[in-house]
């Protein structure tokens, strides 16, 4: 490249290849008077080469018509290249900042909306569903009930048992203190029964539970086959989610059961091998505490855990967007919301139920 | 006679116990519009992805530009795939950008020009396949036939050498269908590109192949000229110029 009489003069190649290194030549020339750009010499170019040119003149506030000089061979490429009679297309402008409330505040309500739709869709359809299989797949909830219930009892009895040790060891030193021993079966007991086994399993069932139904449901909103199975007149969510819906009623609370047994007798190992306690005397302050009440409060809220996390994996994964990220996108925020409604759930049975002013 | 781009010798395909290439040789000559036929499932995509290394063949040779592929290391063939473009059956847009990033992607890995420049060669790509008003769009957002033509501007991003497409106008009106074959009629004369092109539209083979392959049972049965293979007396080929769809 070089500068003739107001003209940049350019001669061989013009391609994706060569056009940074005259780019910085270029640069070196841009505050000299240049009127012309002759590519005459070019031998062959291609869009790289063009859009650079389209660049030159652009930056040069040039007319491309009267200010370019090419060969056959350039004329041809440019026609098809150019991209000088484009218009440019801006993104979506930036919303001021009232609109923006005023958007995502319609945004949430219509999510509010959607959500107590999908929650009577599901309610309804659940219940219809225990007396009429159809638009079910035979087999489905069994099947679910393995996933959901059967292979997660590994992990959270394992999980029940460290907690159960942990409480029943962190409590066991400050009871020595003061020399209230048998008090640990109280502390376990209760605490197992009406807190730490609902909410633990819980928070394990939404981690795997949660996250597989909202990406299952995802996956098959991005990939048409909910569209699919509506067009086979088969209700996606009695086909999908109810199979789930009681899969889970079913678990729930015999994997709260386990969990809260398994916790407390974590306790009883501290407490014998500890504590100085004898395993009788365990259990049987266990029992003399535990109250019916505080039994169904446990078992009862756990049913609603399980349901929320249902209902939130569900409404994630119906409304997701966009594609295989999206599914990521949705998955996620079904797991951390669920977690979130979970323990929002538990603290407002705190409230009814405990709460005496 | 010319030197081939693409040679391919002797090569099988298998996937697990099923052999889906039996064997197949061809040649693939510069600057020519090269048409693959054959039925669906008969493994013309396979073929395609065994030739770029995106399946390692079973058995066989594979020269691009020369060079084998199939023992090639991995700088080298990555200098090689900077000079093909390719065009997915199923378009194969990254999903988490938008149109204009996806067509970006080429352009920033593998040159140096500047912002303004490659965002310039963006919009002349989406323009040649009239997708300017979707630029900042999500792949999502797309109809089939636009993400087909999206993905077919990220596969002339960089000027390719060689440009493959597994069925560009399947899914396409025959309007939009017949302006893809001029602009990839255009390319190849402009930029003197090689094309391989999958598909089964009967006009567009007629406007535009140079060379027919027709694959049949994982075998090669025809190789030559569009006018040969109107000619020819293979009964598969022959059925196919006569009826047209399969
Ligand atoms: N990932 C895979 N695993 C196993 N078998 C496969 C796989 N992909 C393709 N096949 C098989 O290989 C054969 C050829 O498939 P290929 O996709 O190459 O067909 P095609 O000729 O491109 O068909 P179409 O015109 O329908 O796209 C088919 O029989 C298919 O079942
Ligand atoms: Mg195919």
């Amino acid at each position: 490249m070089e500068l003739r009489e107001q003209s940049l003069f350019f001669e061989g190649e013009l391609t994706k290849q060569t056009v940074p290194a005259l780019n910085n030549e270029f640069l070196k020339h841009i505050d000299q008077m240049i009127s012309t750009i002759d590519l005459q010499q070019v031998s062959k170019i291609d869009s790289a080469g063009i859009a650079f040119v389209d660049e030159i003149l652009l930056q040069l506030e040039l007319n491309p018509d009267d200010s370019l000089s090419m060969n056959e061979m350039v004329r041809t490429a440019y026609d098809t290249f150019t991209s000088a009679e484009l218009k440019s297309i801006s993104k979506e402008k930036k919303l001021d900042f009232f609109t923006q409330i005023g958007s995502s505040s319609v945004n949430f309500i219509i999510s509010v909306r959607d959500g107590i739709y999908l929650i009577a869709d599901i309610s309804y359809w659940s219940f219809v569903g225990i007396f009429d299989k159809r638009g079910q797949r035979k087999g489905s909830v069994i099947q679910q009930a393995l996933f959901i219930g059967v292979d997660a009892l590994g992990i959270i009895a394992l999980l029940s048992m460290i907690l159960g040790l942990i409480l029943a060891l962190q409590s066991a030193a400050q009871l020595r203190q003061f020399g209230a021993n048998i008090f640990v079966a109280d502390l376990m007991a209760v605490s197992m029964v009406t807190e730490m086994g609902p909410i633990l399993t819980a928070i394990i069932l939404a981690g795997r539970s949660g996250s597989s139904i909202a990406s299952e449901i995802a996956t098959m909103q991005v990939t048409e086959e909910i569209d699919a199975l509506k067009m086979m007149a088969i209700n996606p969510i009695r086909y999908v989610v109810v199979p789930k819906f009681h899969a889970i009623t079913i678990c729930i609370p015999l994997l709260v059961t386990a969990s809260t047994l398994i916790g407390i007798f974590g306790g009883l190992i501290i407490a014998v091998t500890y504590l100085d306690l004898s395993a009788t005397v365990f259990i049987d302050r266990v029992f003399e505490v535990l109250t019916l009440r505080d039994a169904i409060i446990g078992l009862g809220k756990s049913y609603f855990f399980a349901w929320v996390i249902v209902i939130i994996g569900s409404y994630y994964g119906f409304n997701v967007k966009g594609g295989a990220e999206g599914v990521g996108k949705v998955t996620t925020q079904a797991v951390v919301a669920s977690i979130f409604w979970v323990i929002i759930l538990d603290a407002i049975n705190s409230l009814i139920f405990y709460f005496n002013v | 006679m010319k030197k081939p781009i693409i040679s391919v010798r002797n090569l099988v395909a298998k996937f697990g116990e099923n052999t889906i290439l039996k064997n197949i040789s061809v040649d693939i000559y510069p600057q020519e519009v090269t048409v693959i036929l054959g039925g669906s499932g008969c493994g013309k995509t396979t073929l395609i992805k065994n030739i770029l290394k995106l399946y390692q063949p079973f058995s066989g040779s594979v020269k691009i530009f020369d060079k084998e592929v199939t023992s090639i290391d991995e700088q080298e063939f990555d200098d090689i795939l900077s000079r093909i473009g390719m065009l997915f059956q199923n378009g194969a847009l990254l999903n988490s950008l938008s149109i204009f990033d996806n067509v970006a992607i080429p352009l920033e890995q593998h040159t140096k020009l500047s912002k303004n420049v490659i965002e310039k060669m963006i919009k002349v790509k989406l323009d040649l396949v009239n997708l300017s008003h979707a630029i900042h769009m999500m792949p999502a957002e797309l109809s089939g036939g636009m993400r087909k033509r999206a993905a077919l501007a990220r596969a002339i991003a960089l000027d390719p050498d060689i440009l493959i497409c597994d069925e560009p106008s399947a899914g396409l009106d025959p309007l939009t269908s017949a302006s893809l074959d001029e602009l990839i009629l255009k390319l190849k004369n402009l930029l003197n590109m090689t094309i391989v092109i999958v598909t089964h539209e009967l006009a567009s083979i007629h406007r535009i192949a140079d060379r027919i392959l027709f694959i049949d049972n994982g075998r090669l049965i025809f190789d030559g000229t569009l006018d040969e293979a109107k000619k020819t007396d293979i009964p598969e080929v022959k059925t196919f110029f006569e009826v047209g769809t399969f």
